[in-house]
């Protein structure tokens, strides 16, 4: 059977779709746990968008996920209570973090910029930490209370509502990263991955172009952040966690780089691994995450959406 | 002064000179051969003339205008355009995404993000017509890496010229292309566009006297001379220092 990328693409939708529909009457009384993987997802997606597809290796996105919710939270307690509006917030916070040490930043590469990029995290955690006054420091921010959506969904006490605006978000980006990675913008980053110095001797600034990719990067992210600060109504400092960057890095990998589903289905299965590992064994759950992980790179380097690649290869069916 | 020009261009690593005083002019349609013992200075003077070293001092000047403070890809967009000694292409993406690229570069459409890469005319008839130019129509919808090396020599060198340059500097164009296969980059050099002004650094003589009309002599990064072919052929100086092995 034969499909051509666009319906591959409407398929993979519909399927996701279903799925979030699915396991909103399916699992009840986990919608919490659920609306957290979807924010994860988009937080996963941002670092696709760098470095899946621009090739921009970092360990540093909690900086800007960070950003972005402490960025929501305050503009909840301070201006308003619009849940989308403090999104929009949240997005700018993100872009202009990722803009800011992006200056920096994207003139590294390799080591070096894994480096900065944990320690800019690192730099804002401290910031929120010392800003008592603004941030509640080490005791986290208190009295996020958000407004209905667009002035008629209330968020509910079961968080059906927070649930299906989540999801509702990670459509929408989903959506644009989809239009993104196809435009001549998507070729332009795919080809700062491929080769930088050819950019360069086709005439295109490397470093600018970096730059700009890092920012959209860091706009999406600090959407995740907004939205994980308007659920949880609570911001504390362990946003800026460095675990939060290398998980999501993690999640993209199990899942397949570049891909954009990849991110999302990686999500899926380490949370939920994650989630039954550590609720049969609390104390060991990782050795399960680190054997899967293991036996993704070793077995699919493509991520697990290149099972089916790897599959047919094996059955010698395909080419 | 239309063309590339150098006026006593210098480069020194501390205490290593690697470029000495070298003064030369490029016009269009010429085509001119920069030859030179290892360690002579070619690609040097080529990085010197792309952007990718400064000058110590001197002057580069294209059509007039001093370009010695632009970088790298600044000189791309002013009409300098390069090949790689080593192929360097965007080895996943497909023949035709790798021509695709430096025209939307050229256009200054590479940060559109509203629509899609593939879908403008314009772009897309450009890109047929470069691919059969170079014969690449067949290979289109394959990734470069999966393209014996002289076709990828071909790829790199419509990827070049899709920039529409005015100076084109091929840095060794045959390099690690198989004998049987150098007809096709003899063939390409001499099609490409008349009044473009072309440069080759080569280390194949044979190639070198095939396709350049004027040779200059590069050693110790200095030039040693200039001439036509039959000229530099003749130079017992030149035979002796270089070409001797090969014309005995």
């Amino acid at each position: 059977m034969k499909l051509t990328p666009l319906t591959k693409g409407l398929l993979a939708d519909a399927l996701l779709i279903i799925a979030a529909v699915v396991a909103f009457y399916a699992f009840p009384y986990d919608l919490a746990f659920l609306t957290r993987i979807v924010i994860m997802a988009i937080l996963v997606l941002s670092i696709d968008l760098i470095l899946g597809l621009g090739g921009i290796v970092t360990l540093g996105q909690a900086a800007l996920y960070g950003s972005g919710a402490y960025a929501a939270g305050l503009f909840a307690i301070h201006i308003s209570g619009d849940p989308l509006l403090g999104l929009a917030v949240g997005m700018l916070a993100g872009a202009a973090i990722a803009f800011l040490s992006g200056l920096l930043l994207m003139r590294a590469e390799g080591l070096t910029l894994i480096m900065l990029s944990i320690a800019v995290a690192l730099v804002l955690q401290e910031i929120a930490n010392r800003a008592r006054d603004w941030t509640g420091g080490a005791d986290g921010m208190r009295g996020i209370r958000m407004d209905p959506i667009l002035g008629l969904w209330r968020f509910d006490f079961i968080g059906q509502t927070g649930y299906i605006y989540v999801c509702c978000v990670l459509f929408v980006v989903l959506f644009a990263l989809k239009v993104l990675k196809a435009s001549p913008l998507g070729l332009m980053a795919r080809g700062i991955h491929e080769s930088p110095a050819r950019m360069r001797a086709i005439g295109a600034p490397v470093y600018q172009r970096r730059l700009i990719l890092y920012t959209l990067g860091g706009a999406i992210a600090g959407i995740a952040g907004a939205l994980a600060a308007q659920i949880t109504q609570l911001v504390s400092l362990e946003v800026f966690n460095f675990s939060h960057s290398a998980e999501a890095v993690i999640m993209l990998i199990l899942g397949g780089a570049g891909k954009l589903y990849g991110a999302i289905i990686g999500t899926v299965i380490f949370m939920v691994v994650h989630h039954l590992a550590a609720s049969v064994d609390p104390f060991n759950w990782l050795f399960i995450i680190g054997a899967l992980v293991l036996g993704v790179v070793f077995f699919v380097p493509q991520g697990l959406l290149g099972v089916p690649t790897a599959l047919k290869r094996l059955i010698g069916g395909g080419k | 002064m239309k063309g590339l020009q150098t006026k006593g261009l210098n480069k020194s690593f501390g205490g290593l000179v690697v470029a000495r005083d070298i003064t030369l002019s490029l016009q269009p349609g010429d085509r001119t051969a920069l030859i030179g013992p290892n360690g002579a200075g070619k690609t040097t003077f080529s990085n010197l003339i792309t952007g990718i070293l400064k000058p110590t001092s001197g002057q580069i000047l294209l059509d007039g205008r001093d370009i010695g403070g632009m970088g790298e890809a600044a000189r791309v967009r002013a009409g300098i355009a390069k090949t790689f000694q080593i192929t360097t292409l965007f080895k996943h993406l497909s023949v035709r995404e790798n021509i695709r690229l430096p025209i939307l570069e050229r256009e200054r459409r590479a940060l559109r993000f509203w629509h899609r890469a593939d879908r403008d005319k314009g772009v897309e008839a450009e890109i047929e017509a470069q691919l059969s130019a170079f014969n690449l129509l067949g290979l289109a919808d394959r990734p470069v890496q999966d393209l014996a090396y002289g076709q990828q020599r071909l790829v790199e060198m419509a990827m070049t010229l899709a920039l529409k340059p005015r100076v084109l500097i091929l840095d060794e164009p045959a390099a690690g292309v198989p004998s049987s296969d150098s007809h096709l980059i003899t063939g390409a050099i001499e099609a490409l566009p008349a009044d473009l002004a072309v440069l080759i650094i080569e280390h194949d003589m044979k190639l070198v006297f095939q396709v350049a009309r004027s040779i200059i002599v590069l050693v110790n990064g200095a030039i040693l001379t200039q001439g036509t072919p039959p000229e530099i052929a003749a130079n017992q100086q030149v035979r002796d220092l270089y070409l001797g092995a090969h014309h005995d």
